[in-house]
């Protein structure tokens, strides 16, 4: 019996690192591989910019105000990037990795499970901030999008983009558990974004949809995210066109912070680390 | 405290688990002393990974009394999942990231850890230390979740059917990683479709069938093999000829006898552990 004291007083005195540097490690794991999966570097960063490039040559448009219609699809594109690498990348690659018993492995180790959605978060974050630079640069070199122009615009894009990819991230894992099998994450993720992205002010200007449609979209925060992202880049002057007038950033602010909270909750509840049981 | 349960790594006393009204395990008793290399037989459906699932803290028991290392395993601690070694029956799934990156990686989980590199030279796979785990074998996926069940350095390992798919060579190498691990002190609890296995590495095999515990005894011993009716064979005048006795000895003196030195092409055999399994498994499906 010795031994196992022994042993005992051995793991104790050597710790193991703490959840956020492991969750860390996991990031840096996490973009290895993901870095290293062509199909997902192709969906998330090189499928937007060729969105973004078909609609720019076929549509030549004015979305009224001064502002193209290029200008108006790519801020669109810039909130669809998060919806993308948060909400859809999650909530594909989470059930699969559960089919894979990836989860269950991990579960079996003493890791603590925040470190495996530290590590998602990372990943989720630095892809967001890759995806947004490259249609960026994008915007501003082929439809004279400018970069916003105060400080407080900076600002605003700042926390537009965090409270938006944190949103999508907790939705994007609270979604994971929805999907009984990886095969079928796909088929039940990729539509729900792509109506997300039809009614929220994406590939068609907001004011142009049907009265109930606005509606619908408004419950969801993809249509907050596009509208925050209108205000950091389009004119002052836009805000007019807008449903109430105005860019409503404390109402962005409050409908993306409720969906945070909705979508924490919605994980503290519902996660399963396995298919079965 | 009492010293004898303090020597038992596994301890179960009428486990069940139903899925629907299905039973899965109905009413199982289970001890396994420390040190010892545990073997688990069955068929499939017959409860196998149902029973180590539990023992591991994945799923939950409706009924029974578990202690793991001490611990009931649905109120597992970091402290008890560092002690406990797990290889789930599923494989393969780190696919784009080398071994090196992995093992090393889940170090970092364990306070306690082997040396990552040791590990992967224990386990065989220097030479691919820096190749991506999609491009590996089957079999060397699996010495890779081995050296993931290893790497913090376990008091007791769960290895569940870990050699399906080896060709006979990298089974035997996997036994002697086992044996080796063995002789450390590690307890082991393995679930395996091959007898020769579990003849090979377990101090006691346990069979499985319909939930229940049927048989538990040494592999030597299993079914009473020992003392189980022998045939003796040899090459008489018009071809093979044997004969069943329960004194093989006697009938091989007068068969020396007989042929006054040699005997032609003889044999002694006794019941192999798949003769006995299978009839036991036979008995109980019957049932």
């Amino acid at each position: 019996m010795t031994t196992v004291a022994d042993q005992s007083v051995t793991r104790a005195a050597n710790r193991r690192p703490g959840a956020l540097a492991l969750g860390l490690s996991r990031g840096v794991l996490e973009l290895k591989q993901f870095a290293r999966t062509r199909a997902y570097l192709v969906f998330t960063l090189l499928f937007p910019v060729v969105i973004v490039l078909i609609f720019g040559a076929a549509f030549h448009g004015s979305a009224g105000g001064g502002v193209s219609l290029s200008q108006y699809f790519v801020t669109g594109m810039i909130a669809s990037g998060f919806l993308a690498t948060g909400f859809q990348n999650l909530a594909i690659q989470i059930p699969i990795e559960r089919s894979r018993g990836v989860l269950k492995r991990l579960v079996g180790t003493p890791m603590p499970r925040s470190a495996y959605f530290i590590g998602k978060i990372v990943m989720v974050l630095v892809i967001s901030a890759i995806s947004t630079a490259v249609l960026l640069a994008m915007a501003v070199a082929f439809y004279d999008l400018p970069l916003p122009s105060s400080p407080t615009k900076w600002l605003t894009f700042g926390w537009v983009s965090l409270l938006g990819v944190t949103a999508c991230t907790l939705l994007g894992i609270a979604y994971s558990s929805l999907a009984r099998s990886g095969r079928a994450a796909p088929s039940m993720t990729t539509p729900v974004a792509l109506v997300l992205q039809i009614i929220s002010g994406v590939f068609i200007v907001f004011t142009a949809l049907p009265g109930w449609m606005q509606q619908v979209a408004a419950l969801f925060p993809l249509k907050w995210m596009t509208q925050g992202l209108r205000s950091v880049f389009l004119p002052d002057s836009f805000a007019q066109r807008e449903v109430a007038h105005s860019w409503e950033l404390g109402r962005v602010a409050l409908v993306l912070g409720v969906w945070c909270v909705a979508g924490l909750i919605l994980c503290l509840l519902t996660f399963r680390w396995t298919d079965e049981d | 405290m009492d010293a004898v349960k303090e020597n038992l790594a596994i301890e179960v006393r009428g486990l069940r688990k139903a899925y629907g009204s299905t039973v899965a395990v109905d009413g199982l008793d289970l001890a396994v002393p420390r040190g010892e290399v545990f073997a688990l037989l069955g068929p499939n459906g017959a409860g196998k990974t149902t029973t180590v699932e539990i023992l591991e803290g994945f799923r939950r028991a409706d009924a029974g009394e578990i202690r793991v290392l001490g611990t009931d395993p649905r109120a597992a601690t970091a402290e008890w999942r560092s002690r406990v070694g797990i290889v789930l029956q599923s494989t393969g799934e780190f696919e784009e990231l080398t071994v090196a990156e992995v093992v090393h990686h889940f170090a970092r989980y364990y306070g306690g850890a082997d040396d990552p590199d040791k590990v992967i030279d224990r386990v065989g796979l220097t030479g691919k230390r820096d190749a991506r785990a999609e491009k590996l074998s089957g079999g060397q996926k699996r010495r890779l979740d081995v050296a993931l069940g290893i790497i913090g350095r376990p008091e007791l390992l769960f290895l569940d059917e870990p050699t399906t798919g080896f060709d006979p060579e990298a089974r035997r190498e996997f036994w002697e990683l086992i044996r080796g691990l063995a002789a450390a002190g590690t307890t082991i609890l393995l679930t395996t479709h091959y007898l020769d296995e579990a003849e090979a590495l377990a101090d006691r095999v346990g069979v499985i069938a319909k939930g229940r515990m049927v048989a538990l005894a040494a592999p030597a011993d299993l079914g009473d093999r020992r003392t189980a009716t022998a045939t003796v064979s040899w090459q008489g005048p018009n071809g093979t000829e044997s004969e069943r006795t329960h004194t093989p000895t006697a009938v091989v003196n007068a068969l020396a006898e007989r042929f006054g030195g040699e005997v032609p092409g003889l044999t002694v055999s006794r019941p192999t552990l798949e003769d006995v399994y299978l009839a036991m498994i036979g008995k109980e499906e019957a049932a």
